[in-house]
C-alpha cells in the first residue's frame, strides 16, 4: 500500500486499470484520424502501397500539390461549404433567438398552435421530405445553386426549440424594466434578451455550423456541377475520379477535416457545453 | 378597423418576430412533409405531377416488393446494425464516463475532448478513412492481423480478410467501424449526469461501508436511468438513418448485404426516380422512429423521480 503522500496514491475510484482503459480507448478512437493525416502526407504515388504507413516518413506535401492541381474545384468546394454553413448559422442565431423569445416570453393568439406545429415536426426524419423538397427546389429553379442548400438549412427548427427552452429560464423583470425605460420591442430583444443568451447562442451557432458543414445527402442531390459542390460532396467524389490515386484521396479528406478539427480545438469548451444542452450529436 | 389596429399594436411585434421562422418552416418543412405523405399515395413524375395509384396503398406494397423485396433485407440490415451499435455505444459511453468521473478536472476535460474530437468531422471523412483501413492489401486492419500473427509466433493467425467485398462480413465490418468510433455524445452526457449526483449519496453509502463498485451499481446507475434511455433512443434513431458511411465505404454495394433503409430511399427516389415508392419507404422509416420515441415517452413517464 502506498503512503499518504506517495505519488502512487490513487484518488478514490481511480485505478491503474481504469487509466489504462481510458488511454487505450483514446488511442483507438483517435488512431483512424491520425492515420488519415499520416497517409495524406506520405508520398504514395499512383502505385498502391504494400503496407500502411504508420508515421509520416518521408514527410511530403506531394499529395497535396497533386490534389490542388488535379481536383481544380477543391477551393470552390471549400468556399461553397463556408458560405452555406456561415449564412445558415447567422440565420439561425438571429431568427431562432427572435422566435424563441416570442414563444418563451410573449403572449399572442395561436401561439401554442404554432409551437406545437414546430414541435411535432422535430421527430420527423429528414429523409421524409427529400422528394417534395427536390420538387420545390426544381420549381424554384434552384438546382445547382447553393441557395438550394441554404434555404432548407435555414428552415431547421431545432434551434427555435433550444432557444425557447433557454429564454424561459431568464427573469422577465429585465424586459419590463427596459420597457419602462422607453426601449422599443426590438430594443428589448437586441439590448436585453440577446446579450443574456450568449451561452445558448454559442451552442446553437456551433451546432448549426458543424451540421451544415458536414451535411451530405441533400447537397449531393441538388448540386450537380463540380464547381457548385460542397466539400463533403466533392471529397466523396474524389474516390470515383481518382480511384487508385490514394494520395490525392487521403489529402482531400484530411484537408476537408482540418477546419472542423481546428474549430473544435479553439472552441472546445463551447462544444462540450453545447452537447450538454442537447444541441450536438455525435 | 380600430379593432384591427389595437390587435396589431398588441400582437404585431410577436407575429413579426416569428415570421421569418414560420415562413421558412412552412415552405421547407411543413409543406414538404404533407406533400410527401400525398406523394406516397401517388405515381409522381417531375413533368406531369402526381396521379393517385390504385389501390391507394399500392406504393406501400411496392415499397416491400420491388426488386424482389430488397427493402425487407434493408430493414433487417438496418436493425442488425442498430442493435449492435446502440448497445455498444451506450455501454462504451457509460464505462468511459464512469472511468473519467474520479479524475481531476484537467484530465476530465482532456479525455472528454479527446473522445469528442473525431465526432466533429463528417461521416464522409470518417467513412473514407475506414474504407482504406479495411483495404484488403494495404489497409490497417489486415496489417494488424499480420502483426498479431508474427508477434504470437503464428499462434493467432487470421488469413487476409476481404472486409468490405465479402458479402458475408461487409455489414459486420461497417458495424465494427461504428463500434470502434467512440460515442462522443454518450461520454459527455453520462459525464454531466454523473457530475450532477449529490455527493451526500455517496458519503452516506461510504458510511455504510460500500465500495466503489457497489456505489456505482446502487447509486450511479439508477440515477442516470433517464439519460441512458435518452441516449439509447438518440443512437437508435441515428442508426436507423445510417447512410453516408455506407455510401462512402461500399459505393456499389456488396450484393444486397449493405442495403439499409436510407440507401433504399435514395436509390428508389434519386436513381430509379420512383418517387412514390421512395416517399412510402420514408414514411415506413418515420413510423419506426415514432415507435421508438413512443417507447421512450412511456418508459420515462413511469420513471421514478429521486
Amino acid at each position: 500500500m502506498a503512503g499518504r503522500n506517495s505519488p502512487l496514491r490513487w484518488r478514490s475510484g481511480q485505478s491503474p486499470l481504469g487509466w489504462l482503459a481510458l488511454i487505450g480507448i483514446a488511442i483507438v478512437a483517435l488512431f483512424p484520424m491520425y492515420w488519415l493525416f499520416v497517409m495524406a502526407v506520405t508520398p504514395l504515388g499512383t502505385i498502391a502501397p504494400t503496407e500502411p504507413a504508420l508515421f509520416p516518413n518521408p514527410f511530403s506535401l506531394a499529395n497535396l500539390n497533386r490534389l490542388l492541381s488535379g481536383a481544380k474545384d477543391y477551393g470552390r468546394w471549400a468556399v461553397n461549404s463556408m458560405l452555406i454553413a456561415s449564412v445558415v448559422t447567422i440565420w439561425h442565431v438571429f431568427f431562432d433567438t427572435l422566435s424563441g423569445y416570442a414563444f418563451a416570453k410573449r403572449n399572442f393568439p395561436l401561439k401554442n398552435v404554432f409551437f406545437w406545429l414546430i414541435l411535432s415536426t422535430l421527430m420527423i426524419p429528414s429523409q421524409v421530405t427529400l422528394v417534395p423538397l427536390y420538387v420545390v427546389t426544381r420549381q424554384l429553379g434552384l438546382i445547382d445553386n447553393i441557395l438550394a442548400v441554404i434555404l432548407p438549412g435555414s428552415a431547421a427548427v431545432f434551434g427555435v426549440f433550444l432557444m425557447r427552452q433557454y429564454i424561459q429560464t431568464l427573469p422577465s423583470e429585465l424586459e419590463d424594466a427596459a420597457r419602462i425605460d422607453g426601449c422599443s420591442e426590438i430594443q428589448v430583444f437586441t439590448n436585453v434578451i440577446l446579450p443574456l443568451c450568449k451561452p445558448a447562442v454559442a451552442a446553437l451557432a456551433i451546432f448549426s455550423f458543424v451540421r451544415n458543414w458536414n451535411d451530405f445527402l441533400w447537397p449531393l442531390i441538388v448540386l450537380n456541377k463540380s464547381v457548385n459542390y460542397t466539400l463533403t460532396v466533392g471529397v466523396a467524389g474524389l474516390q470515383g475520379e481518382f480511384s487508385t490515386d490514394y494520395g490525392i484521396i487521403f489529402a482531400g479528406a484530411a484537408l476537408a477535416a482540418l477546419p472542423m478539427i481546428i474549430f473544435f480545438l479553439a472552441f472546445q469548451r463551447y462544444f462540450l457545453e453545447g452537447v450538454r444542452m442537447g444541441a450536438l450529436k455525435g | 378597423m380600430a379593432r384591427v389596429k389595437t390587435f396589431l399594436r398588441k400582437h404585431g411585434w410577436s407575429y413579426l418576430f416569428i415570421l421569418p421562422t414560420m415562413l421558412t418552416f412552412s415552405v421547407f418543412v411543413l409543406l414538404p412533409v404533407i406533400s410527401s405523405l400525398v406523394i406516397s399515395f401517388q405515381k409522381y413524375s417531375l413533368r406531369n405531377g402526381g396521379t393517385w395509384v390504385d389501390p391507394i396503398y399500392k406504393n406501400y406494397i411496392d415499397a416491400f416488393t420491388t426488386q424482389s423485396g430488397v427493402f425487407l433485407v434493408a430493414i433487417q440490415n438496418t436493425l442488425v446494425y442498430s442493435f449492435f451499435t446502440v448497445i455498444s455505444n451506450v455501454l462504451v459511453g457509460l464505462i468511459l464516463a464512469s472511468l473519467i468521473q474520479p479524475l481531476s478536472q484537467f484530465f476530465k476535460t482532456f479525455f472528454r475532448a479527446a473522445y469528442y474530437l473525431p465526432a466533429v468531422t463528417s461521416a464522409i471523412v470518417i467513412g473514407m478513412t475506414w474504407r482504406y483501413i479495411y483495404n484488403a492489401q494495404w489497409g490497417l486492419a489486415n496489417f494488424v492481423l499480420r502483426k498479431v500473427c508474427t508477434i504470437t509466433q503464428e499462434l493467432v493467425c487470421i488469413p487476409e480478410v476481404r472486409w468490405l467485398s465479402n458479402p458475408d462480413i461487409a455489414l459486420g465490418s461497417i458495424t465494427l467501424s461504428t463500434i470502434l468510433t467512440v460515442p462522443a455524445t454518450a461520454v459527455v452526457l453520462f459525464s454531466a449526469a454523473m457530475g450532477g449526483i449529490p455527493k451526500e449519496y455517496y458519503e452516506a453509502a461510504e458510511l455504510d461501508g460500500a465500495g466503489s463498485l457497489r456505489k456505482w451499481w446502487n447509486i450511479t446507475l439508477p440515477l442516470i436511468r433517464s439519460v441512458t434511455l435518452y441516449l439509447a433512443v438518440l443512437y437508435t434513431i441515428a442508426s436507423f438513418e445510417v447512410f453516408e458511411k455506407i455510401y462512402i465505404m461500399v459505393p456499389a454495394g456488396v450484393a444486397n448485404a449493405t442495403q439499409t433503409i436510407v440507401t433504399q430511399i435514395y436509390q428508389n427516389g434519386f436513381q430509379q426516380f420512383n418517387y412514390g415508392v421512395a416517399a412510402a419507404q420514408a414514411f415506413v422509416l418515420f413510423l419506426m422512429i415514432a415507435g421508438v420515441a413512443v417507447f421512450q415517452f412511456r418508459a420515462l413517464r413511469s420513471d421514478v423521480e429521486y
